[in-house]
């Protein structure tokens, strides 16, 4: 091992990540939409003072649903009504859910960790129950996936420009949704009054009872919609993805989208960022095998084996737990539930 | 006879509350079995779920041998109750026993392999010893950062359980294959195998499993680490002022907590399973949960909840074959349960309790300490 190995290394693998980039790009984003989706649930409901640890499992059971009424009304008709019902049901799944955990939040205030873990559980059992039931079964398919967005080639093949063009263009429409819909949220939290609202409610919510803000009012309407867009994230999983359902397909995404949620500082800009980075990850641990580097490099790339590259998104999410989470400072009055007074 | 009421009225305060769970999760389940019953073979059946609990009751209690496969099935899911209900003691959710699980029931497979021709005496004990450290070694990674950096236990225990699945997998495919077979799996645990009480199946680890309930009942109730586990969850601040270390008491409670769950992976490893493979999948993860839960994690609590789980656990698959009623409802009467736990307002109205609101304080903590915000244990800011 000579001197100059280090730095020779670090050289070709920045040549190697340069080479791969046009490959890289485009599935960083439709990887990070669920997580981004997922981590926008978090923001608004931690924002108005919901902690939600149940995303994971509302993911699933809005995939589940989003697919089983695509796979009932696909032959009846056809693909595309039956995919647009099935991202509407996708969307229901996850409002009704949380409907659900805003009551047992908020009103009956359980322990929203617990309430949470119940969710997860309920949507392995209720998803597992109903594929096995229904959709194994039956031997058919579902309604396939949404056609993705093609840019045209003279643009894609623009040297630089054409890679990143890719990546936010070249995707299905749930996929190119989440930078309008992360970008409204962050202004609608940070400059209007439904945005002012929330943060005084995740805040302080004694003092915004006395400005007259309907805590409770809040608070379900921030979980109810964060809510529905981890059901759209479901929905991106079975309908605009894979077109098809497996049993706990959801695989920590969820638990993924809070890390995310944490990293980013309890902002949607900075937890779309923080999707990113695991999109990344994942991302990388693909194209390592679909596009192996050469040389030096590629034998000792090799060398890792590829759980390991697998493995990667979730040591990343403990790590940047580990480090940023000291540094970083929830809503005051995250995951308490409130009580006004002379009725707690 | 009324002398026996005074006397149980205090366990029934307790117990009121689970046991009424458990009947209206069954009664929501059979709403569920009904309305989907339109899906099975036979059509719609209003009497379908009273078939299909019969055959899961069939399965878990009919014959010596299904009750000798409930108490198997119970086992694991006591230590793992445990490793989850003293985590709830000290504030903490370990929702990664799954993890630990495996990564105790790997090293115990990979040790029993090796000691495959040893005695018995020599060979399950130290197969059971490394299996439990690996899982307490796995339980110190996210209470050491808990402690440290206040990296919440929720997101990291979850993220190590999936990586523990991908990193195991890789050590039996690339490391620990056992030459001659056809697919990646360990050795053959041979003589250090748990030996067989009664039965078929009814294995040692049973046994086990009970003495290590009524060891942290011991540790939990009659000892000063038991003490300040219950303070540092109740409220580490006073812990703090106390002059205990809420820092010391979150790494190790963890530790011992995926210690307890490595137990679990062992001996269903050294009494069940017999070796590991990539896929082999625990569910006692989430089982142990909602047996923590539904034992208010008091060991005793635990005990029964994970006797009535692992019931359930030996019954379904019975319930399958006989009635086509998929096996995951199991997965979803524990969420109900869980669901009429946390929200027992719902369960006070139906049967009208009027029992006294028990206290649920391993409950309430939990989410306290989401960020430190209520003071949290989380010990981010706690003078070093």
């Amino acid at each position: 091992m000579d001197i100059l190995a280090l730095p020779r290394l670090t050289w070709e693998f920045l040549v190697y990540l340069f080479l791969v980039m046009p490959d890289l790009l485009p599935i960083i984003l439709s990887l990070a939409t669920p997580l981004a989706l997922g981590a926008l649930c978090g923001v608004l409901g931690e924002r108005s003072g919901v902690v939600n640890i149940g995303i994971e499992g509302i993911m699933l059971m809005a995939a589940f649903f989003g697919y089983l009424t695509g796979f009932a009304f696909h032959e009846p008709l056809g693909s595309g009504v039956a995919l647009a019902l099935g991202i509407a049901a996708s969307i229901a799944t996850g409002a009704v859910l949380g409907l659900l955990h805003a009551w047992l939040t908020v009103t009956v205030r359980a322990d929203q960790i617990i309430a949470g873990t119940m969710m997860n559980i309920a949507a392995f059992g209720v998803t597992g129950y109903l594929n096995r039931l229904i959709i194994t079964p039956s031997g058919r398919g579902g309604a396939g996936v949404i056609t993705p967005f093609h840019l045209p080639d003279q643009l894609a093949s623009l040297p630089l420009v054409g890679p990143i063009l890719a990546m936010f263009l070249d995707q299905g429409p749930i996929a190119m949704s989440v930078i309008v819909l992360v970008l409204v949220s962050q202004f609608a939290l940070f400059r209007t009054r439904w945005g002012l609202r929330t943060r005084a409610v995740g805040e302080h919510p004694k003092a915004a009872d006395t400005v007259g803000i309907d805590v409770f009012r809040q608070r379900y309407m921030n979980v109810i919609m964060g809510c529905a867009f981890a059901g759209l994230a479901g929905a991106y999983l079975t309908l605009e993805s894979t077109g098809s359902f497996q049993n706990g397909m959801t695989g920590g995404r969820g638990f993924i989208a809070l890390a995310a949620v944490i990293f980013g500082r309890w902002t949607p800009l900075g937890s779309f960022l923080g999707a990113l980075l695991f999109g990344t990850a994942t991302a990388f641990g693909i194209i390592v095998n679909v596009r192996p580097a050469e040389g030096d490099l590629g034998a000792l790339m090799k060398t890792i084996p590829t759980f390991w590259y697998a493995a990667l998104p979730y040591l990343i999410t403990v790590v940047i737990l580990a480090g940023v989470v000291g540094r970083s400072t929830p809503p005051a009055a995250d995951g308490i539930p409130y009580a006004k007074e002379g009725k707690g | 006879m009324r002398n026996w009421r005074v006397r149980l009225a205090p366990t029934w305060a307790k117990a009121s509350i689970p046991v009424y769970s458990i009947v209206l999760a069954f009664a929501v389940a059979a709403i569920v079995v009904i309305v989907s019953s339109v899906f099975t073979e036979t059509g719609f059946s209003p009497l379908l779920p009273f078939a299909a609990y019969a055959s899961l009751f069939a399965g878990a209690f009919g014959s010596g041998t299904s009750i000798g496969n409930a108490l198997v099935s119970a086992a694991p899911l006591m230590f793992g109750g445990l490793a989850v209900g003293l985590g709830l003691k000290a504030g903490l959710f370990n929702i990664g026993v799954a993890g630990q699980f495996l990564v105790g029931a790997f090293a115990a497979a990979v040790t029993g392999a090796s000691l495959a021709t040893a005695p018995t005496i020599v060979g399950m004990p130290l197969a059971i010893l490394v299996g439990a450290t690996a899982g307490a070694a796995y339980g110190f990674i996210p209470g050491y950062l808990k402690a440290r950096t206040g990296a919440h236990e929720v997101v990291t225990t979850i993220m190590l359980n999936n990586a523990a699945v991908l990193l195991l997998t890789w050590t039996v495919n690339d490391l620990a294959r056992a030459p001659g077979f056809s697919f990646p799996r360990t050795g053959e645990t041979g003589q250090s195998a748990l030996p067989i009480l009664l039965g078929r199946n009814l294995h040692l680890g049973i046994v086990f499993a009970v003495v290590a309930i009524f060891v942290i009942r011991w540790i939990l109730d009659r000892t000063t680490l038991g003490f300040e586990i219950r303070t540092v969850g109740a409220n580490p601040s006073a812990a703090r002022y106390a002059g205990m270390r809420p820092v010391f008491i979150t790494a190790l409670t963890m530790t011992v907590s995926g210690l307890l769950a490595g137990l679990a992976g062992a001996i269903q490893m050294l009494g069940v399973i017999g070796f590991y493979a990539p896929g082999i999948t625990a569910s006692v993860g989430f089982d142990s949960i909602a047996v923590a839960l539904l034992g208010r994690s008091d060991p005793i609590g635990i005990l029964f909840a994970a006797l009535l789980f692992g019931a359930f656990r030996a019954g379904a698959p019975l319930m399958q074959i006989e009635t086509s009623v998929p096996i995951e409802v199991i997965d979803i009467i524990q969420a109900l349960v869980i669901l009429f736990l946390a929200a027992d307002l719902i369960v006070r109205k139906v049967f009208r309790v009027r029992a006294p609101k028990v206290e649920i304080t391993e409950m309430a903590t939990v989410t306290g300490s989401w960020g430190g915000a209520s003071g949290g244990s989380s010990g981010a800011g706690a003078p070093r």
